[in-house]
């Protein structure tokens, strides 16, 4: 123990880009889930079409889905014999950015769904009576739920952050190429390492209440006569 | 702006539910001066008539014609709802909103907030967020975002519901002083006592129907149909 904490008060090399590559994987699929999910949460709510409650009960489904067989998917996706093999992604961040992004969107449009439709359904004569678009509608909807879809945002991070077993199987888990926080911990706890894999459990836990905490504070979700 | 809009006429206007039907047929036509109010007990289809009009309940027979298509007819109206909706917003971007989504710039749309804070008595609280104000506030914010595009006709569903006394009283300058600056206002409500105090004309519904129109005082002086003489004697009509 004594030693697991020697290592991250050294700020030991090793463990900082472990620690910054997990960050930006993470991070990079979040924004990108973010820009998905957001909108697509924002369309169901205001829009009735035919498949919308199909699409909807199938986002609740894929809350669920096994990130082994999301990961064992891409990996066929994007291995040589696949349809985007010539791409050469396999083993690479962004095929553990792909990943995560098909693990966390379900999440964070399911939930950032709720709050829409909550809000949908008081805003919604107002901006009916105001015969505004469709895509203005949405874009209220979102800026105006903004603090509430951070908690969706927040979720999606958790998820992203804390995921071993899609990213182990699409990324390998290389050594200064694709090595994360979590692949790390499984390995070094393999190899007997514990005090690397619990410094590394440190950071882990470290990065993503420092994540939580900023966006909290950006958001600024506890001020006074806030939502 | 107002003879763009106006007259509108309903022909055998009518919406139902579920087989049921809500409201008509209805036939009335409306010029573009002063305030009307739709006066009826609770649950008399004076809401559906507002929103049959307004082109947000769906016409299932009938027509509702106005002096120009529809869009036009609706970009130069506003409603305003009996529970007030405010935007989870502060009251100055709560007043920009619908000015903002008409393409005018941040800064005229601003001063324009201003202005109609002040106008409303809003003036102090224009950083505060809309969910705070109190009931009467609110009201008063949404019939100031309503106003606020200059709009050549404005239907308020029961404004004054669930508002004390001295907020009514202050709604009711807002709405009269709206009214001589050249805006139609077209107002439901069951309350006789304020349809007294500021109607120019009154359509008078009962049971979906539209049992009478006229000049306010006509109305009031001789109402014509047995249903109005009794709703104006206090009697309980359904």
């Amino acid at each position: 123990m004594r030693h697991a904490f020697w290592l991250v008060v050294t700020f030991d090399a090793e463990l900082a880009e472990i620690a910054l590559r997990s960050l930006r994987v993470t991070l990079t699929a979040l924004v990108i889930a973010c820009l998905i999910a957001l909108p697509l949460a924002a369309l169901l709510a205001v829009r009735r079409f035919r498949w919308r409650r199909a699409t909807i009960a199938l986002l609740n489904a894929l809350m669920g889905l096994p990130p082994v067989v999301v990961g064992l998917i891409v990996y066929i996706f994007l291995s040589r014999s696949g349809p985007f093999g010539a791409l050469g992604l396999l083993f690479t961040p962004t095929a553990m950015i792909v990943a995560q992004v098909i693990i966390i969107v379900p999440l964070i449009a399911s939930i950032a769904h709720q709050s829409l439709r909550e809000l949908w359904a008081e805003y919604h004569d107002l901006l009916i009576s105001m015969n505004v678009t469709q895509m203005q509608k949405m874009r209220t909807l979102i800026w105006d739920a903004r603090r509430a879809l951070l908690t969706a945002a927040l979720a999606g991070f958790g998820r992203g952050i804390g995921e071993v077993g899609a990213i182990m199987i699409v990324g390998g888990n290389i050594d200064n190429a694709t090595r994360v926080l979590t692949t790390a911990i499984a390995l070094e706890t393999g190899k007997g390492e514990f005090a690397l894999a619990l410094a590394l459990g440190f950071v882990l836990i470290a990065l993503a209440l420092g994540v939580n905490l900023a966006i909290h504070w950006i958001g600024q979700t506890e001020r006074d006569s806030r939502w | 702006m107002v003879t763009e809009l106006f007259p509108v006429t309903l022909k055998g206007a009518e919406t139902s539910r579920r087989g049921k039907r809500l409201v008509g047929p209805v036939d009335l036509s409306l010029d573009g001066q002063g305030l009307c109010v739709v006066l009826g007990p609770n649950g008399s289809g004076k809401t559906t008539l507002l929103r049959l009009m307004h082109g947000t309940a769906r016409l299932t027979g009938g027509t509702v014609q106005w002096a120009c298509d529809m869009d036009t007819a609706r970009h130069h109206q506003a409603f305003v709802f009996q529970r007030p909706v405010v935007l989870r917003r502060t009251v100055e971007e709560n007043l920009t909103y619908p000015l903002r989504l008409r393409g005018v710039d941040r800064k005229a749309a601003k001063a324009a907030a201003q202005d109609w804070a002040e106008r409303v008595g809003l003036g102090q609280h224009l950083t505060r967020r809309a969910m705070v104000l109190s009931g009467g506030e609110q009201q008063k914010l949404a019939i100031a975002r309503a106003l606020i595009t200059n709009p050549a006709l404005v239907f308020l569903d029961e404004p004054t519901a669930s508002l004390d006394g001295r907020a009514m009283r202050e709604i009711e300058a807002i709405l009269l002083q709206a009214k001589a600056d050249g805006t139609r206002l077209i107002l439901s409500t069951h309350d006789m006592g304020q349809a007294r105090r500021i109607a120019d004309e009154v359509v008078f519904i009962l049971g979906g129907q539209v049992h009478e129109t006229g000049p306010a005082k006509m109305f009031f002086d001789t109402p014509k149909t047995p249903e109005a003489r009794a709703f104006l004697k206090g009697d309980i009509v359904e």
